[in-house]
């Protein structure tokens, strides 16, 4: 991994750091994966065709919000939830760091027990 | 997304080769380069110091979990745990698993690291960021150091 992307890494930590939080339960992941068309939508088309109540979901919502999956955009009188897809590629960024770590620790089991 | 680590490896080298590597102490600690205090026990908390220079004051800890003869070798862990402030015994560990098989030229070696979705945030980034310029510097000498040693 480069110098430039690990300090790229370490300048916007707060996010980053509840993603895997936010995604770790399946409400959520179905609530990105509504959103993540682009198109911003409200609670209630959120809401609609789930057993949740509006307020359960606004709660889901919420947690996504933190972990910076999605933006709340005010649209008159009522709120609108857009997807926004920098935090996964953080986290994808931090799963290719653990990544390259056991790539070099193999590399020297390899040559380890191939002496 | 996925939230597994996956790895697969040929080593020209025995089943009974690597498995040694893998789960004796002093030869995993050869390679992994952290210093262990004893051998592993399933079920036991293993612990040592880095032995990596400049990090020599960080604790290694690890609780092995399976350990079935030449072919499961797994502990869980608190990956990169480097601040000695932080406790990270109240966080959920992610799951190391070490699979071999018999291949055509020796061994095939299948690493797994999973559970990285119950790790809580701000702790965790707290240890990366210290992270930051130390690993950039030991990723440079790690390249070097299996560089010369074919």
């Amino acid at each position: 991994m480069s110098d430039k992307r690990l300090s790229r890494i370490a300048a916007k930590p707060r996010p980053r750091a509840l993603v895997f939080t936010a995604l770790g339960d399946g409400t959520r992941l179905a609530l990105v994966a509504k959103l993540c068309g682009g198109e911003p939508r409200s609670i209630s088309q959120l809401t609609e065709g789930s057993k949740l109540t509006r307020q359960a979901i606004t709660k889901h919502l919420r947690v996504l919000e933190r972990a910076g999956f999605v933006r709340c955009v005010h649209a008159g009188r009522e709120s609108r939830f857009q997807f926004n897809p920098e935090p996964i590629e953080g986290m994808k960024e931090y799963l290719d760091f653990v990544s390259a770590q056991w790539d070099q620790a193999l590399a020297r089991l390899k040559s380890f027990v191939e002496e | 997304m996925s939230n597994v680590i996956e790895k697969r490896i040929e080593l020209k080298a025995p089943v009974s080769r690597v498995w040694r590597a893998l789960t004796d102490y002093r030869e995993f600690g050869e390679w992994f380069r952290v210093k262990l205090d004893g051998p592993f026990v399933a079920g036991r908390v293993s612990r040592g110091q880095i032995t990596y220079p400049g990090y020599e004051h960080i604790q290694w800890e690890a609780v092995v979990q399976t350990i079935e003869p030449e072919r499961l070798f797994s502990f869980t862990w608190h990956p990169y745990a480097l601040n000695p402030k932080i406790d990270y015994s109240k966080e959920t560990p992610t799951l190391v698993e070490f699979r071999l098989e018999e291949s055509k030229i020796g061994t095939l070696l299948l690493l797994t690291e999973s559970g990285f979705d119950k790790i809580p945030g701000d702790r965790r980034l707290e240890a990366f960021r210290m992270n930051d310029g130390g690993w950039t510097e030991q990723m440079k000498n790690i390249e070097k150091h299996v560089g010369q040693t074919p």
